[in-house]
């Protein structure tokens, strides 16, 4: 490789922080969305360099859906406690409890949807015009033809048909009042980028992502953790598993994976030999093809 | 261990595919993503129940790659694509765009980000009207490198004549096009020959595979490492008890290479300084090319923003408020003579007004129409501007960061032009 050329981490990591500093300059209140998985760990770690030595510019935005692995949170209070940017929670609860939100019943009553109220209530409350996700493309097919820079109309919605073109570095945040913008810095990393990125940076994760001892239920091939949010349908049983995470979303739709892999590099071989995407495992998707479409058209992330 | 440290060591190519329904572009796609496996079987097993659904015969890999809900009904790609494979040597990311000529703006879209074009041509039909187009949009974006695949070979007897006829009717065409670096490969997509593995079929061909090419091909040189360009996004001011004094300027570096110590212009001011550091989260770097992001600071205290430029005091751009360019226009609406539009280039952000539309072109024949000078969606024109302010400018194919534009329309807010100064 000549001198004067960048490996594909080192290209991916600048272009993601040439993002987040546009959006630094373009928009009056940005927020960061962080849920607490690995996308948003990183997207934490490169706003950090981005605006290095000085803080980060914009606070964290969690939208709590009281439905997390425990893990996660843990991890989260810690990270914001050791770095000491600023984390606001929105919780999908209180949605439910001022009447804008209504639970799902059945046997695994997901608050996925949900996310999206809290999620809109959360900007319009913070008169927030921008909202950075670490959302990828190589994720779900509709995200493969979602720009950097998003246009939400005043309803938080994405029109799909009428995306604006994106072209060289050059990114167009104007908007109206009262619309605003969703942004991903890290479009074109794909899991592979962003697990080797993680072991490269030696960047801490939750220990969700490693394997470990856990009791599990299998729902239609999905292995989903036992918590108090699931209740088993006759001939189902709690079983005690190895497992991991490769995604954290909800306990009540994130699915788990059987694995051995409880370092980074253990982890890496496994999804260089995998065959399984790694929304594969994610029941909120299974719902039909263009389940991700219709609910990112909504304002899902 | 070993292989790990090697994909931490892999170059990124961005190539673009530009092609129609039947050149099997589709097809050539999945076969890259399949035989690198990035395609993941439960994707597979998805296509397999919707290419049935469908009552299309066999798996239809055009599935895998139309994302959007109304692209799957309509059974076309109306917008660019984006998608990801690597092999051990490189990461490569695709821009996948519909060929047709009524989305001519999504091909210029994913062009301009491009190291490398793939152009698809049907070797039954040689090089078409729609062939010649995609050269010239290739040749207009420069990309630097163009990499033309002559398909279906299966067809043609795996013919060594028919594949140097096109090459020979290429050549002649292309010769009217500025292209640096073109290559040819015979393939056929659908067998897999020359794709990945060398073809059997093809013992005459002595060339490379298209793997072995996108894997190889030199692209260290594609961007410009002469002229010194450092565009001011973001200042960075801690006023920290650790940092009370520092003061940044975040960018990334558009051209050239940037060492501590270099005496550097700012633009507009004037004022020359010289580099004090060149800082970066995990270390100070001893130099900065293209496309770091980095942030420098500067031994004097001098007043700069976002929208200024670091710049070496000997290697000036142009600084001009008339600005010639090319523009393919994007929008419904028609480009208005004497319009105001915003303008940004690079960090800078600009009124202007269009002063006059010198020709258009027949992106099929390349003709130059003086006559017709109607600029509407999917045209290419050369056209030129008076911008409020001047702009720090090179020429588009010295370097293609600080020599392209986009247009703004003030009412909607939406990009309406892409342009690329002369």
């Amino acid at each position: 490789m000549s001198s004067y050329n960048l490996t594909h981490l080192k290209e991916l990591e600048s272009e993601a922080i040439f993002i987040l500093r546009e959006v630094a300059a373009q928009f009056e209140k940005p927020v960061m969305l962080f849920s607490g998985g690995k996308d948003s760990i990183i997207m934490f770690h490169l706003a950090r360099k981005a605006f290095y030595p000085g803080k980060i510019p914009f606070p964290l935005m969690h939208v709590d859906t009281g439905h997390n692995f425990p893990e996660t949170i843990t991890f989260r209070d810690r990270l914001i406690k050791k770095t000491g940017e600023t984390l606001i929670i929105k919780y999908v609860q209180d949605s439910i409890d001022k009447g804008n939100a209504v639970e799902e019943t059945g046997t695994n009553p997901s608050r996925n949807g949900l996310q999206t109220v809290t999620l809109l209530e959360g900007l319009e409350d913070g008169k927030y015009d921008c909202a950075m996700g670490g959302a990828r493309r190589d994720e779900e097919k509709a995200r493969a033809k979602e720009r950097f820079f998003s246009h939400r109309d005043e309803f938080g919605q994405w029109n799909p048909k009428n995306q604006r073109p994106e072209l060289w570095n050059l990114f167009n945040g104007r908007k109206n009042i009262g619309e605003h913008f969703r942004v991903f810095p890290i479009s074109n990393w794909t899991e592979m980028d962003v697990w080797q990125y993680i072991m490269y940076e030696k960047i801490n994760l939750p220990s969700l992502y490693f394997a470990h001892q856990r009791e599990v239920v299998n729902r239609d091939g999905v292995l989903l953790a036992k918590c108090e949010h699931i209740t088993l349908k006759a001939g189902e049983l709690w079983k005690k598993m190895r497992v991991r995470c490769r995604t954290i979303g909800d306990m009540t739709c994130t699915g788990v994976t059987e694995s051995e892999a409880d370092n980074i590099e253990a982890i890496i071989k496994e999804v260089a030999t995998t065959r399984i995407t790694e929304r594969g495992g994610r029941a909120d998707d299974k719902r039909s093809e263009a389940a991700m479409e219709d609910r990112k058209k909504e304002g899902y992330f | 261990m070993s292989n790990i440290k090697g994909y931490l060591d892999m170059e990124l190519l961005r190539f673009t595919t530009a092609g129609s329904v039947d050149d099997g572009k589709s097809t050539l796609i999945g076969r890259l993503l399949y035989d690198s496996k990035a395609i993941f079987d439960d994707q597979i097993n998805l296509l397999k129940e919707t290419s049935k659904q469908r009552g299309d015969e066999g798996l239809n890999l055009a599935l895998l790659t139309d994302g959007l809900r109304s692209e799957r009904e309509q059974g076309i790609t109306i917008d660019v694509a984006y998608r990801y494979f690597a092999t051990p040597k490189r990461k490569f990311i695709i821009a996948d765009t519909p060929g047709h000529i009524q989305y001519t703006r999504n091909m210029v879209t994913g062009a301009s980000t491009a190291n490398l074009a793939l152009l698809l041509v049907d070797a039954r039909h040689g090089v078409v009207e729609q062939t010649k187009r995609h050269a010239f949009i290739a040749s207009l974006l420069q990309i630097p490198h163009i990499v033309v695949c002559i398909n279906k070979m299966d067809l043609v007897d795996y013919s060594k004549e028919r594949f140097e006829e096109i090459i020979a009717d290429f050549e002649d065409f292309a010769s009217k096009l500025e292209i640096k670096d073109v290559r040819f490969t015979p393939i056929s997509a659908l067998n897999g020959d020359n794709v990945v593995e060398r073809s059997l079929n093809m013992q005459w061909y002595d060339g490379s595979t298209l793997m072995h090419l996108l894997e190889n091909i030199h692209i260290g040189s594609d961007h410009n490492h002469i002229d010194c360009r450092f565009p001011v996004q973001y200042v960075v001011r801690p006023q920290s008890k650790e940092f009370p004094d520092y003061r940044g300027y975040a960018g990334r570096i558009e051209g050239g290479v940037f060492k501590p110590g270099d005496k550097v212009t700012v633009l507009p001011s004037g004022f020359t300084s010289y580099i004090k550091s060149i800082d970066t989260f995990n270390e100070r770097v001893k130099e900065a090319f293209s496309p770091m992001s980095v942030c420098i600071t500067l031994k004097d205290d001098i007043d700069v923003s976002r929208g200024d430029m670091l710049v070496k005091a000997d290697n000036k751009p142009m600084i001009n408020q008339d600005v010639d360019l090319m523009i393919c226009w994007m929008n419904e609406k028609n480009m208005l003579l004497k319009g105001k539009y915003t303008i940004r280039h690079t960090s800078q952000t600009a009124r202007c007004i269009i002063k006059e539309v010198k020709y258009k072109i027949d992106i099929n024949s390349l003709h130059r129409l003086k006559d017709d000078k109607v600029i509407g969606l999917n045209d290419i024109g050369r056209i030129s501007l008076r911008v409020t302010k001047p702009l720090y400018i090179d020429s588009y194919r010295r370097n293609r960061n600080t020599g392209s534009i986009i247009l703004i329309d003030e009412a909607t807010n939406e990009t309406v032009a892409a342009g690329m100064i002369i």
